[in-house]
């Protein structure tokens, strides 16, 4: 029972040990590396991380979504813009509507892509610029500004009433945000009837039609679910910046490479959500370990493409032999 | 390169005049471990049409790839004009003069009619010499292949051949698509062709065209030609024995299972088709099946079998006709609608049915949890109970059950049935369960047939193998050119029986009579 657990997880396993080694050698790199250093990496890993659980599940589902980054663009902007607008007594107000917002952003993709029947990367890249021109329509240039608490939720860390600030201090608050949104989003799904169709239609649309799910709906609600995520992250990122931001930043190509590196198949059907978060810790550690070391930042785009190719093929071989054992 | 060829051919012709043009001896062919081909030969003269005959599974398409070097052979030999031709690729092929016509329209939908025939260096003034001819007198070169309807781009395919002059033309199944009066005009061009020195293979299933066009039958039992016979008046009835072959002389015992079960006769239909018809080739099908039955569907390949099942199942909406379940009206707007309904569907192809890259658990729990009326949070663990038994009764084989793909075929069969079982089965669609499946898990399918309709399931079990029909089902339809030609009780079903009734040959007959 364990060892079956562990084949079958052997994916994300893999990925936690390599970011265990990387911690460690980013310890040894850079000796003063500690819970601020942790913080900062949790707070910049946090969009990625939202915006990659979006592409995930929309990419299990079979589908991709190019738009995710200016889904985030629109909603950072609109809650910087809200938030400035109605006050700090609506604050609750705004992040329901802007989570709202994204929920809706990515029913019109899914609509579009199942009533058009206009292949999924030619409709998303296609929002991809509506939304980047409704994002900039907006806010032309960064402004807007977030409640200042909100700002508290993910800097620094964890501290709880009685029990000493040793003990907890070094959890960054963002890393708890972080899980929040996941477990929100992912373990109602995955507990549920939703979590079986969304694999099922990412991995035989005729089979899953056969065998009774409703599966343009279904795919609808996995473009919804990632303009979810993707609201998330829009907020997040005006959490941590205290402004809205409507040029989308490098999320897309990002997200993308996690949900790659993260185990799950392009193709669809196949992998988890831990294994892409896992990843895109990977390759902010990657990133950030190659800074501390002053490597040439243009070098260090050629050497996580690299590393991208290389995991992916290596555990392809490993996933054959294993198989031909 | 090529005068030279001809030339030497036109010798060997002028030398024996009545040599074969085409000459196939012995040809052998295996994929894996499977034998598609033992000792398979074809005799072709000068201004001859010869039919290609076999049941389902003899071998006739892996014989057709061969002749028209699609595929290689591993043994024998074809010879062309008395050569040794090495019929290495289709153009290799063509340069020997044979010129296959499909089964599939094989212009390229996205291209104009024009540009289909530049890439084919197809002569346009002889192609639309041969489109009027054949009886289609509206067609413009610059439409898309693809805006044409199937019996056009079947016609084009021809003309596109004749174009070519060729020495030997191959007709798989031409007339397959076609309408009454294309189908008149396809055999007279060709018969006329033929008088004029042209000769043709004749790939088909119809014994009415078989016998007004060709002159020859050779028939293909278990990739071995064992008859090669004139055509003559009632030939047809010697055919059918060879396509048969042994398993005439030692069929089964039918009837031991045929007992009427409890449910009997009077019991309300659980599914009743009215007329159905569907696409091209599903024209009106009616039948009723009820609860405790097995009933058999018997066909040709292209029937409108295919059409029928999903129709059935909801994947498909009927063109025509009406159905009920339970003695009440349906429709099917989704296989969702005929799965609440109670009807379930194996479909042929496991690969359309299963969820190849996920576990046996999730492939057996999808139908159950995938219900529209529910999108509910609900946990997994009741199903998983059942999603056990399922996997126990079919004794599937737990080694492999992270991935349905690395199932044996008979384990994947039987998961596409246990997903099903773990609801409850009230109407079963089985579509050719046991094919390409060893005898054991055939064996076990057959049991379980049985078991489910003893319990008081009702079953429509499609079979390309005859003898199963007598293993597992108490009646038997056939279906003919989409519609019910025959109902055969079990206890008449024998191959004969069977195989004249598939090949429209008791149509034929009443039709003579009427």
């Amino acid at each position: 029972m364990m060892q079956n657990l562990a084949r079958k997880h052997a994916w994300t396993i893999g990925l936690a040990l390599f970011l265990c080694l990387l911690l460690v050698s980013t310890k040894i790199i850079q000796p003063d590396f500690g819970v601020s250093g942790l913080d900062s990496l949790s707070r910049a890993a946090l969009p990625f991380a939202l915006a990659t659980l979006g592409m995930a599940i929309v990419v299990i589902s079979g589908g991709i979504d190019l738009s995710i980054a200016s889904i985030m663009a629109v909603t950072s902007v609109t809650g910087a813009v809200l938030m400035q607008g109605w006050g700090e007594a609506a604050t609750g107000l705004v992040i329901a509507f802007v989570l709202i917002l994204g929920f809706l952003m990515g029913t019109i993709n899914g609509a579009l892509i199942v009533l058009t029947r206009v292949p999924d990367i030619v409709v998303t890249l296609a929002m991809l610029f509506v939304w980047e021109g409704t994002a900039i329509l907006i806010l032309e240039s960064p402004g807007g500004a977030a409640t200042p608490w909100l700002r508290d939720l993910i800097v620094g860390g964890v501290t709880v009433p009685g029990v000493p600030a040793g003990f907890t201090q070094w959890l960054p608050k963002s890393l708890v945000f972080l899980l929040c949104c996941f477990c929100v989003i992912w373990i109602p799904i995955r507990s549920s009837r939703l979590a079986l169709m969304l694999y099922a239609i990412g991995s035989d649309q005729l089979a899953a039609f056969r065998s009774g799910v409703p599966v343009k709906r279904t795919r609808i609600l996995a473009y919804a679910l990632a303009g979810l995520c993707a609201a998330l992250g829009g907020l997040s990122l005006t959490m941590s910046t205290g402004i809205g931001e409507p040029i989308p930043g490098p999320y897309l190509l990002a997200a993308v490479a996690a949900v790659v590196l993260g185990g799950i198949s392009l193709t669809g059907g196949r992998g988890g959500l831990l294994g892409p978060v896992l990843a895109v810790f990977v390759l902010r550690l990657v990133r950030m370990d190659l800074t501390l070391m002053s490597v040439d930042p243009n070098v260090t785009s050629i050497i996580e493409g690299t590393i991208m190719v290389v995991v992916v093929m290596v555990g392809g071989l490993l996933a054959v032999k294993a198989r031909r054992a | 390169m090529t005068d030279t060829k001809s030339e030497t051919a036109s010798m060997n012709m002028q030398l024996e005049p009545g040599a074969p043009l085409l000459d196939a001896q012995g040809v052998s062919k295996r994929f894996g471990a499977v034998v598609a081909l033992r000792n398979a030969s074809l005799q072709l003269k000068r201004g001859e049409i010869v039919a290609l005959m076999g049941a389902n599974g003899a071998g006739k398409s892996t014989f057709v790839k061969i002749l028209t070097g699609a595929i290689a052979s591993d043994g024998g030999h074809v010879k062309i004009r008395g050569t040794d031709t090495a019929m290495s690729s289709p153009a290799a092929a063509r340069r020997a003069g044979l010129i296959p016509v499909y089964q599939e329209p094989s212009l390229i939908p996205d291209l104009s009619v024009a540009d289909n025939l530049r890439l084919g260096n197809t002569p346009s003034d002889q192609f639309l010499h041969w489109t009027h001819e054949l009886g289609i007198t509206d067609l413009r070169l610059d439409q898309n292949a693809g805006d044409l309807p199937l019996a056009t781009l079947r016609i084009l395919d021809l003309a596109r051949a004749l174009a070519m002059k060729p020495d030997i033309l191959l007709l798989d199944e031409m007339t397959a698509a076609l309408p009454t009066d294309l189908v008149e005009r396809v055999l007279k061009v060709v018969r006329q062709q033929a008088d004029a020195g042209m000769s043709v293979i004749y790939v088909s299933h119809r014994f009415v065209e078989i016998a007004r066009l060709c002159d020859r039958a050779t028939v293909l039992r278990d990739g071995t030609t064992v008859g090669d016979l004139a055509i003559e008046k009632g030939i047809e009835d010697h055919i059918v024995e060879l396509m048969l072959g042994a398993a005439l002389s030692s069929q089964d015992k039918a009837g031991s299972h045929a007992v009427k079960s409890a449910f009997g006769i009077k019991a309300v239909p659980r599914l009743t088709a009215h007329a159905l018809g569907a696409g091209s080739r599903l024209t009106d099908v009616s039948f009723s099946l009820r609860p405790g039955e097995v009933l058999g569907v018997v066909a040709l390949e292209g029937q409108g079998q295919d059409e029928l099942f999903n129709v059935l199942a909801g994947s498909r909406r009927p063109k025509t006709g009406s159905l009920e379940v339970n003695g009440r009206p349906v429709r099917f707007e989704h296989p969702a609608d005929a799965i609440a309904a109670g009807i379930n569907f194996v479909p042929g192809d496991r690969a359309g049915a299963l969820l190849m890259s996920r576990s046996v658990h999730d492939n057996i729990a999808l139908p159950m949890v995938a219900n529209l009326k529910n999108w509910g949070v609900i946990t997994l663990h009741d199903e998983a109970k059942k999603v056990d038994d399922a996997i126990a009764r079919l004794q599937i084989d737990t080694r492999a059950m992270g991935e349905v793909r690395r199932l044996s075929g008979g384990n994947q069969q039987k998961v596409t049935i246990a997903r099903w079982i773990a609801r409850g089965i009230e109407t079963l669609l089985l579509f050719d369960p046991t094919r390409g499946i060893d005898v054991r898990t055939k064996q076990q399918i057959y049991t379980l047939v049985r078991e489910l309709a003893d319990q008081g399931a009702a079953i429509l079990f499609y079979t390309s193998e005859l003898a199963e029909v007598r293993r597992a089902c108490d009646r038997v339809i056939i279906i003919f050119g989409g519609r019910v030609v025959d109902t055969i009780e079990v206890a008449d079903a024998d191959d004969q029986t069977l195989m004249r009734a598939a090949y429209g040959l008791t149509e034929q007959k009443s039709m003579a009579q009427a």
